[in-house]
C-alpha cells in the first residue's frame, strides 16, 4: 500500500438551498428580505484516501455521508471546496482526462432494486457503459459481460434475466459488476451491505474483499453498521452533521476511540457477545440539519459538554500519530 | 424464571398462502411458549416466516393468506377459537403490537391525542376524558417523549421517525398488555435512537412484567435484550432456547451459520464465514431438513424427512446431526 493519494477532499462543503417559490421571488423583487432554508449537508470536510486503502465512513442518517460519497464520485458538484483526483482539481478537468475520472471512481448503490433499470436484460445494463463510453466494439461486449459476471460470482446464464428474476443478493452483485465493466480503480460503495439478510451479506462483504486482493481497489465505504465497517476498513472516519469528528486507524478507533460521539456509537452498536446489556443511550435525537446546534453540534447530546462548546467550533486535530479528533476536551 | 405460568404457548401453527398454484405453507408448524415477563427474539432472514407468525397469532392474516393448523393458548384459550368481535376485544387490551413501520400505525390525519385516546375508548368506555388525557401523558412520558401535553395535540408528522415508534410503543402500552408482539420495531432507526428505544422496552417489560415477542434480523440485538431466542428457517423454528446457550453454543448448522457471518465475531480484515447459497422461495423448498441444500454438514438422510424436535433440557433444535459443543 503506497501513500499516493487517489482522492484527496479539501474544505468541502455542500449546501442544499431551497428555491424560492413564486411569491418570494416577488418579495426579493420588491427588495424584502427572504428566509429561505439552507441545508449545510457538508460543512469543510478534509479527508485523504490512499491507493488500495478501505476507507469506512460511518454515521446516521442525515450526516451528510452520502452527499459526501456522491461528490467523490462526481455526481454532484461541492459548493465550496475541491475534491482532487490523483492529484490534479477533478472541477479543473476535461476530456480523457475527466472520462478517466468519471470512469475510474464508481458507485455502488444501497438499493439495487431503484439502481437498474427493470426492463433491461442484465447483460443491456452491464454492456450500457461499454457502448455509451465506445470503451469496446460491439464484438467483445458479450465476452467482458461473462467476465464481469463470473467476478462477481454469477453464471452467465444470467446474461438474459432481468432485475426482477433474481434475487435481492444478487442484484447487489449486478451492481458491483456493473461498476467493474469499465475497470475503475477506486469504488464508492454507498451502504452496499444493508439492505441484504446477513448471510447474503457476509457472501458480499467477502466479495468486495476478494475484489480489493485481485484488483487493488481503493474503497470509500460508507455505512452506518460499525460492525461492518470494522471489518473490512483500514481507516475509519466518523461523520456528525456535515463535519468528520474524528478519524483514524480502524484497530486505533474500535480501541481507543477518542470523540464521545464514536464513543456512543460503539456502545449502541448491537453485538452478539455481549448479553443481557443493561443499556445506557446516549440522550436526544439527532438535529434537524436545517438548524444545526451552534458550536460543536454534537454538544446537545453530550455527556461531557462545557459551556465552550456550544459556542466554538472544535478543529479536527491530531491527537495521535494518523488519530486525529474533533473535540475540546483534547485541548483543555 | 422458569417458573413462571405460561402466557402464549403455540403448537402446531401453519399457515399457508394460497396461490393458482395451490397453498404454500409460509409458516409450517411452529411450537413456542412465552412465559410471563419473558422477551422472546424470534430471529430469521426475510422470507423465513417470522413476521407471518407474528402476525398468524392475533388472527392478523388476510386472504390469500390463512392459518390452517395449530392452537393459539394465551392464557390457556385458544386464540383460534374465538370470533372476531372476541379477538378486536384482546388486541390493544391484553395483546398488543408493535410494526416496523410507525407511519403504518399512525393515521396521518389524526392529532396523537385522538388515536391515542380511542384506543382507551374502544377498551374502557366508562373513563373520563380526563383520566384518559392523564394516562395518554403518562404513557408517552414513559417512552421518553418530552413535554408530552404538549405533543399529545402534534399531528404523526410532526415527531420524527424514533418519535414516531416511541408514539407507537407508547399506544401498545396503554392498556398495560399482558404480551407485546413487536415487529423489527427498531430495524429502520438510527443505532443511538435503536439504543434508546431498547433500554425503554427493556425497562417497561421488566416494570410490568410485560411479557413480548421481538422479531427480528438481528442477533446482535437479541442477544442484548432477549431472554430466550427462536431461530427461524423457511417456515420453522429451527432451534430455540436460553440466549446464552444458543449463542455460545449452537447445536444447528444454520444458527451457527447466521453467527459466523456476523463481522463481530471474526477477526478485521478476515474472511467472514459464509453460509452459501440463499434461502428456498416459498415454492422451492426441498421435502426434509429445509436447509439442506446450504448446509455444510449434509448427509443423505437429511433429505428424507424433516428432522424432528428434539428437546434437550432447556433448549430443543430440528436437526439430525446436531453440533456438539467445542471439547
Amino acid at each position: 500500500m503506497s501513500d499516493q493519494p487517489v482522492i484527496e477532499l479539501k474544505n468541502l462543503h455542500k449546501r442544499f438551498e431551497q428555491r424560492p417559490d413564486l411569491a418570494q421571488r416577488l418579495l426579493a423583487m420588491v427588495g424584502k428580505p427572504i428566509g429561505l432554508d439552507t441545508v449545510h449537508a457538508v460543512n469543510g470536510v478534509d479527508l485523504t484516501i490512499s491507493r488500495g486503502q478501505v476507507v469506512g465512513l460511518v454515521g446516521e442518517s442525515g450526516c451528510g455521508k452520502s452527499t459526501l460519497g456522491r461528490m467523490v464520485a462526481g455526481l454532484i458538484r461541492p459548493t465550496e471546496g475541491t475534491v482532487s483526483y490523483q492529484g490534479r482539481n477533478a472541477a479543473d478537468l476535461g476530456g480523457a482526462d475527466r472520462l478517466a475520472y468519471i470512469l475510474g471512481v464508481q458507485m455502488i448503490f444501497q438499493d439495487p432494486q431503484a439502481s437498474l433499470n427493470p426492463r433491461q436484460r442484465l447483460h443491456q445494463i452491464l454492456g450500457e457503459s461499454l457502448r455509451v463510453h465506445k470503451l469496446a466494439p460491439k464484438s467483445e461486449i458479450g465476452a467482458r459481460v461473462d467476465q464481469a459476471l463470473a467476478e462477481v460470482g454469477l453464471g452467465s446464464e444470467y446474461r438474459e434475466r432481468f432485475p426482477y428474476q433474481i434475487s435481492g443478493g444478487q442484484r447487489q452483485r449486478i451492481g458491483i459488476a456493473r461498476a467493474l465493466m469499465v475497470q475503475p480503480s477506486f469504488l464508492v460503495c454507498d451502504e452496499p451491505v444493508a439492505a441484504l439478510d446477513v448471510s447474503i451479506q457476509a457472501q458480499v462483504i467477502n466479495l468486495f474483499m476478494d475484489l480489493r486482493d485481485r484488483h487493488g481497489f481503493t474503497y470509500l465505504f460508507i455505512s452506518h453498521d460499525l460492525g461492518v465497517v470494522r471489518h473490512i476498513s483500514d481507516r475509519v472516519a466518523i461523520m456528525y452533521l456535515g463535519r468528520i469528528v474524528e478519524e483514524s486507524s480502524a484497530e486505533e478507533i474500535f480501541a481507543r476511540a477518542n470523540h464521545p460521539y464514536t464513543q456512543a456509537l460503539l456502545a449502541e452498536m448491537p453485538d452478539v457477545n455481549k448479553r443481557g446489556r443493561k443499556f445506557t443511550p446516549i440522550k436526544g435525537e439527532i438535529p434537524s440539519p436545517l438548524a444545526p446546534p451552534s458550536g460543536c453540534t454534537f454538544h446537545p447530546r453530550c455527556p461531557h459538554a462545557m459551556p465552550r462548546c456550544r459556542e466554538v467550533v472544535p478543529p479536527l486535530i491530531e491527537i495521535a500519530p494518523g488519530h486525529k479528533s474533533a473535540c475540546h476536551l483534547n485541548t483543555p | 424464571m422458569n417458573e413462571k405460568e405460561i402466557l402464549l404457548d403455540v403448537r402446531g401453527l401453519v399457515t399457508a398462502f394460497h396461490t393458482e398454484q395451490g397453498a404454500w405453507p409460509a409458516v409450517d408448524g411452529v411450537d413456542f411458549v412465552v412465559r410471563r415477563g419473558e422477551i422472546l427474539g424470534l430471529v430469521g432472514e426475510s422470507g423465513s416466516g417470522k413476521s407471518v407468525t407474528g402476525f398468524s397469532l392475533i388472527g392478523l392474516i388476510d386472504a390469500p393468506g390463512e392459518v390452517v393448523a395449530g392452537q393459539v393458548l394465551f392464557d390457556g384459550v385458544d386464540l383460534r377459537t374465538l370470533d372476531e368481535e372476541q379477538l378486536r376485544q384482546l388486541r390493544g387490551e391484553r395483546i398488543a403490537m408493535i410494526f416496523q413501520d410507525p407511519l403504518m400505525t399512525l393515521n396521518p390525519v389524526l392529532r396523537v391525542r385522538e388515536q391515542m385516546t380511542e384506543a382507551i375508548f374502544t377498551h374502557h368506555p366508562e373513563i373520563s376524558r380526563q383520566d384518559a388525557t392523564r394516562r395518554c401523558v403518562e404513557a408517552l412520558t414513559m417512552v421518553g417523549i418530552p413535554s408530552p401535553e404538549k405533543r399529545l395535540d402534534s399531528y404523526p408528522h410532526e415527531f420524527s421517525g424514533g418519535m414516531r415508534q416511541r408514539v407507537a410503543i407508547a399506544i401498545a402500552m396503554l392498556n398495560r398488555p399482558e404480551l407485546i408482539i413487536a415487529d423489527e420495531p427498531t430495524t429502520a432507526l438510527d443505532v443511538t435512537i435503536q439504543g434508546q428505544i431498547l433500554y425503554q422496552m427493556q425497562e417497561l417489560c421488566r416494570a410490568h412484567d410485560t411479557a413480548m415477542i421481538w422479531i427480528t434480523h438481528d442477533l446482535g440485538v437479541v442477544a442484548e435484550l432477549a431472554d430466550r431466542v427462536a431461530v427461524m428457517y423457511a417456515g420453522r423454528i429451527v432451534e430455540t432456547g436460553p440466549v446464552e446457550q444458543i449463542l455460545s453454543a449452537p447445536r444447528h448448522p444454520y444458527t451457527q451459520g447466521l453467527l459466523q457471518s456476523m463481522p463481530a465475531t471474526s477477526e478485521p480484515g478476515a474472511r467472514l464465514s459464509q453460509i452459501d447459497g440463499m434461502a428456498p422461495s416459498l415454492s422451492g423448498r426441498e421435502a426434509g431438513c429445509t436447509f439442506r441444500p446450504r448446509c455444510p454438514h449434509a448427509r443423505p438422510e437429511c433429505a428424507a424427512a424433516p428432522p424432528p424436535n428434539t428437546v434437550e433440557a432447556d433448549r430443543s433444535y430440528r436437526c439430525y446431526f446436531p453440533l456438539q459443543e467445542a471439547a
